[in-house]
């Protein structure tokens, strides 16, 4: 249920057992990996062997107001409208 | 049973950079509402962020200017969570691989000198801005969001627990401002929210090791506020000490018109951010030879600025500390100085009545009215005896409205100093025969008496007359 809320999905009470037991063969498939040996592998972090992949300082057009509230689904007065952002306390 | 505050402040400053973090668009402060936002700072799927190099060339120098050790391996990370402001659902930060760890600054708070360790610095975005429908955030029934502010490139500064008062957490939060104005990363407007700080405080008894549970109040942009919401969180955890009670971690908001803090969430542990690696962004690779580089660019920093303002005109510890505390008041007191004006009079009328002034127009002291140059040739009228260190009051209440040069004001408003000896012999003979009294207590032993006199012959000559003339000839013709 934590995982659940953390990731803002809703979770019947019913289907934590099925949900559990589908979380766990995935997270102990990942398993199957802690058992190569890497004694002699470096820790990798990316994929690709790139790195300092830089941008100079020097501003680009920004969208128009119009085009980046296209998508919104809802907004007012040229901002994004969202519900109430706090939980219940 | 005493207590001892433990305090750590997280320090957050925007970059003074011309474009966001990962993408163009500009960081111009105040623009219309979502007008600075493309499909990078916005989330849209499918786009790809590119580091802007200036970032990390003022994430490296902060490090450095804060005697960080600089990674030479660092990289960013996701940091998932669920909040509008960000419209991707993570932030764009570090982890465990920061720009620059392991630093310190040091601190003057009452005479006392004290180090504060710096944890890390790491290079992140900031989160857009929301304006609440209702009066405050928890009677919203929506919120707005404008996303000029996602992306603006923040360093994050992270303390040690290492500070025991609001005063030491002030002190702290001043020392990293100087020092960001002087590499000149950061435009450090407070008011701007360019550098706003989060506090945890804790209390344990005295003597004891272990931490107590500590609660954090986010954003505080002004250092009264900082002072302010510390001391009342202090107070607060006290109270619910002594009462038996236990203090839970969370987060609280700091309300300034009502002086309190109040409860607003439950502290998420550093797990529920499910850090990963960025893998749009490779890693940040920077030679020793490039940080060195770095370090040698760097200008002279507000200690060693303190420390020459000391051993070259002599100032005390406290006033260099002051006039060091800000780039700008540096360069105000060396632009006096440059005029020949004595150093101890350029700090003592720059702490005195230039910054009173400053401060009841709330005006900075780049754009004061009266310009270095101008203080430092008022302050030479009264080496060279031209006007007195009380006149000096009113010429540099004149020249404060007045753009011209101090010589012309005092002549002007005939404030020359009476130096001639004949002219303020009168008024002393004059203040004599007035005050019999004060005569008659100085010659039966009451030396004071002689400053009542001094007194009224300053009131009789408008304070024009030389106080040093007027004490000689007081007190040889008293004696007669």
């Amino acid at each position: 249920m934590h995982v659940a809320s953390l990731s803002r999905l809703r979770v019947e009470e019913s289907e934590t057992e099925s949900y559990q037991a589908e979380l766990d063969k995935i997270i102990s498939y990942m398993d199957i990996l802690t058992s190569v040996d890497t004694a002699n592998t470096p820790p990798t972090t990316y994929a690709l062997p790139m790195e300092n992949v830089f941008r100079d300082d020097v501003p680009k057009e920004s969208l128009s107001r119009e085009l980046a509230l296209s998508n919104a689904p809802d907004e007012e007065d040229g901002y994004f409208k969202v519900p109430r952002v706090l939980e219940e306390s | 049973m005493q207590y001892e505050a433990v305090i750590g402040l997280e320090i957050h400053s925007e970059l003074k950079t011309n474009t966001k973090i990962f993408c163009g668009c500009k960081t111009t402060f105040g623009a219309e509402q979502n007008t600075h936002v493309c499909p990078v700072c916005l989330g849209l799927p499918g786009v790809l962020p590119s580091v802007n190099k200036k970032v990390v060339e003022f994430a490296i120098k902060a490090g450095l200017a804060t005697n960080c050790k600089i990674n030479e391996y660092s990289k960013f990370d996701r940091k998932n969570y669920y909040y509008p402001d960000l419209p991707k659902n993570w932030q764009t930060s570090q982890y465990d691989l920061p720009i620059a760890e392991h630093g310190f600054v040091e601190i003057l708070v009452d005479g006392e000198k004290k180090k504060i360790g710096l944890t890390r610095i790491h290079m992140e975005e900031d989160a857009g801005k929301l304006v609440h429908s209702g009066t405050n955030i928890k009677d919203s029934a929506s919120s707005n969001v404008d996303y000029n502010r996602t992306g603006v490139p923040l360093i994050e500064i992270v303390s040690e627990p290492d500070m025991r008062s609001a005063a030491e957490a002030r002190a702290y939060m001043e020392k990293i401002k100087a020092i960001l104005e002087y590499i000149d990363v950061s435009n450090c407007r407070m008011e701007e929210g360019n550098l706003r700080a989060d506090i945890n405080v804790s209390l344990r008894p005295v003597g004891e090791e272990k931490l107590g549970t500590r609660t954090e109040m986010k954003n505080i942009n002004s250092f009264k506020a900082l002072e302010d919401a510390i001391n009342y969180e202090i107070e607060r955890q006290t109270e619910v000490l002594e009462d038996g009670g236990k203090i839970v971690q969370e987060t609280r908001t700091w309300d300034p018109a009502r002086g309190v803090t109040l409860s607003m969430r439950s502290k998420e542990d550093a797990h529920d951010y499910r850090y990963m690696p960025e893998p749009d962004l490779p890693p940040i690779v920077t030679s020793k030879e490039e940080i060195e580089a770095y370090r040698k660019s760097l200008p002279e920093l507000p200690d060693a600025r303190r420390a020459r303002l000391e051993s070259e005109y002599g100032l005390s510890e406290y006033d260099a500390t002051i006039i060091t505390s800000s780039r700008d008041m540096a360069e105000y007191f060396d632009g006096v100085v440059a005029t020949g004006a004595d150093a101890k009079q350029a700090a003592n009328w720059i702490m005195g009545d230039l910054s009173k002034n400053l401060n009841a127009d709330s005006i900075a002291i780049k754009d004061s009215p009266v310009e270095a140059k101008r203080l430092g040739e008022m302050i030479g009228l009264i080496e060279k005896g031209t006007i007195s260190g009380k006149i000096a009051k009113q010429v540099f209440a004149e020249m404060w409205k007045n753009p011209d040069p101090p010589e012309k004001i005092v002549k002007d408003k005939g404030l020359v100093q009476i130096t001639d000896t004949k002219a303020i012999e009168g008024i002393v003979d004059e203040v004599i025969a007035k005050n019999q009294k004060a005569v008659e207590d100085y010659k039966n032993g009451n030396k004071k008496a002689i400053g009542a006199l001094v007194g009224q012959v300053m009131k009789a000559s408008k304070g024009k007359a030389n106080p040093q003339t007027v004490n000689q000839l007081l007190a040889k013709k008293l004696e007669e």
